[in-house]
């Protein structure tokens, strides 16, 4: 009796995740099909892969991702650390709920309003469309994440800490840059994380923000999807995927070195759709 | 530097509130306030409430309800089980892994696999029940979404239900409760934050989806999130955009209100 329901509820587990495997399997699967479909494998062929690398617009999309994704997780890391303190530093509980909620409001807002508030924004300041818009507007939805990133961090350190420092002749940036940064390392370096995972991945707020000529991986994606089945696109998502896997694992080992000292979950750290 | 003062270095997180947190909402309300000729009125609200709008909310809502209600279907029993698994850290960053690639390219997947002659269609076929129309349907959009969504289901639940204590349920066993009376009084109520967590991080997304929508559903069924963006990029009327921009604010704020307050809601607890 035990055994039998045990089959049943490993079968429904297994069930669950080869449906969640199964649509990106699929896709790099008939990456390799030479009959030009998403149906129907006629023969092996690397010619897509061949496309993507000497399609030079996609390669151009491609770094223009990794840059935006990278200069903003970095300026928005920084941002966050100064949001935390800012946070940590509000005594009161009234008003740090306050500011905890103003900075929850971009994480909960649907992408559509957060892309479409921007692109207001963006026209009346005059920021011109393109690089510069979709800069700022991926900085500005990955503060926040990044800030819930490193504040448990913060308000675990002991306050003596910084005061022993302090006591022992510190100057105050000696005291942040000797005692603080160093304790919340961890977090600072999973909200760079969070915040590349969101910038890589966010499709609906660029969308909003790219204007003509100036276009990422997910908006090219989104165009050409729509233009129908192009195998192409099944060899980029082969590669994308075990870019992400590669990253993925790369993170899970740096985390799990230090989740001896705090045990941290890695459902945590998980993403919102975008 | 005295601790009392607010010290320079923080300006830039405050500017930050107050640029892309506070004034974006004022601006969508503002906004909302002038119709496509740029003269101020109350015409957008008037408009938002006449039938064609007020039945893509209902429909809107009507989705996102179904998506909601399946993905906790799906997610609750994967949650419990992946509990009760060894190393379900592991299987745990299985479930999280999906979520990392891109959206995107996983609703494109279901074009080949929903398509007439995809994998589907062919088991149908086999199964003597012929090709169906499958993309571009209610369906399929249904489909598609909970796929999209059951990890960030799963994982609020799964978190509550780990920190369920199991003597509780051991309890319930020794006093005589079967096992669905001891879900229904002890183990659903105890994890009632996670699926209040899981219900929010799935169901606000949902009503504002376009792009699975546009892929997928065809146009067929239109989302607040389609209205929104076809205002925007499209027709270019702002106000109308902002108008139901608003709405899904409001709504969205109820939701919160309604589902446990200012609770962080999809990261953890």
């Amino acid at each position: 009796m035990e055994n039998k329901r045990n089959r049943w509820s490993n079968l429904y587990l297994v069930l669950v995740f080869v449906v969640l495997y199964a649509p990106i399997f699929y896709l790099m699967y008939y990456s390799f099909n030479s009959g030009g479909t998403m149906h129907k494998f006629e023969g092996f062929t690397l010619e897509y892969y061949r496309e993507v690398f000497q399609d030079t617009r996609l390669i151009i999309i491609v770094i223009n991702t990794l840059v935006i994704a990278l200069l903003s997780s970095a300026i928005a890391t920084v941002i966050a650390v100064i949001g935390a303190l800012a946070i940590q530093r509000v005594r009161s509980r009234r008003a740090k709920n306050t500011l905890l909620s103003l900075n929850n409001v971009l994480i909960v807002s649907p992408d559509v309003i957060i892309g479409a508030s921007f692109l207001i924004l963006f026209t009346i300041a005059g920021v011109k469309l393109g690089f510069s818009s979709v800069l700022l507007s991926h900085i500005a939805f990955s503060v926040p994440i990044a800030v819930l990133m490193i504040l448990p961090h913060l308000e675990e350190m002991s306050p003596s800490l910084a005061d022993a420092a302090r006591d022992l002749g510190a100057s105050s940036t000696d005291v942040l840059t000797k005692v603080i940064l160093p304790v919340i390392r961890p977090g600072i370096f999973s909200g760079f994380f969070m915040a590349l995972t969101y910038s890589l991945d966010d499709f609906a707020v660029t969308f909003f923000v790219t204007g003509n000529g100036y276009s990422t991986l997910s908006v090219e994606i989104y165009s050409r999807a729509r233009q129908g089945v192009s195998l192409s696109i099944n060899a980029l998502s082969t590669l994308i995927f075990l870019f992400t896997v590669l990253l993925v694992a790369v993170y899970y080992v740096l985390t799990t070195k230090k989740a001896k000292q705090s045990p941290a979950e890695p459902a945590a750290d998980a993403g919102v759709p975008r | 530097m005295a601790s009392k003062s607010k010290p320079f270095y923080l300006i830039p997180y405050y500017l930050w509130i107050a640029l892309f947190v506070v004034a974006p909402v004022l601006l969508v309300l503002y906004y909302s306030l002038f119709d496509i000729e740029g003269n101020l009125t109350l015409s957008n609200y008037a408009d938002f409430f006449t039938p064609v709008y007020l039945r893509m909310t209902l429909s809107s809502f009507w989705y996102a309800f179904l998506i909601t209600a399946f993905s906790l279907l799906v997610a609750y029993p994967a949650a419990w089980l992946l509990t009760r698994a060894k190393h379900k850290q592991l299987w745990l960053l299985l479930i999280i892994l999906p979520t990392w690639i891109n959206l995107l390219l996983k609703t494109y997947a279901f074009i080949g696999i929903f398509g007439t002659f995809g994998p589907v269609n062919s088991i149908l076929d086999v199964l003597g029940i012929g090709s169906q129309q499958i993309l571009f349907t209610g369906f399929s959009f249904v489909f598609v979404s909970v796929y999209i969504f059951i990890p960030f289901m799963i994982l609020p639940i799964f978190s509550a239900l780990e920190d369920l204590n199991p003597s509780l349920l051991a309890a319930a066993r020794d006093l005589g409760a079967s096992g669905w009376t001891t879900f229904r009084r002890v183990v659903f109520p105890l994890t009632i934050s996670g699926v209040r967590s899981g219900c929010m991080a799935v169901f606000i997304p949902a009503l504002s989806l376009f792009m699975i929508t546009r892929l997928i559903a065809g146009n067929r069924v239109i989302t607040l999130g389609t209205a929104i963006e076809q205002h925007f990029l499209v027709t270019q009327d702002w106000g109308m955009g902002s108008t139901v921009a608003m709405f899904l604010i409001f709504v969205m704020a109820l939701v919160m209100v309604l589902l446990g307050g200012r609770k962080e809601v999809r990261h953890g607890k």
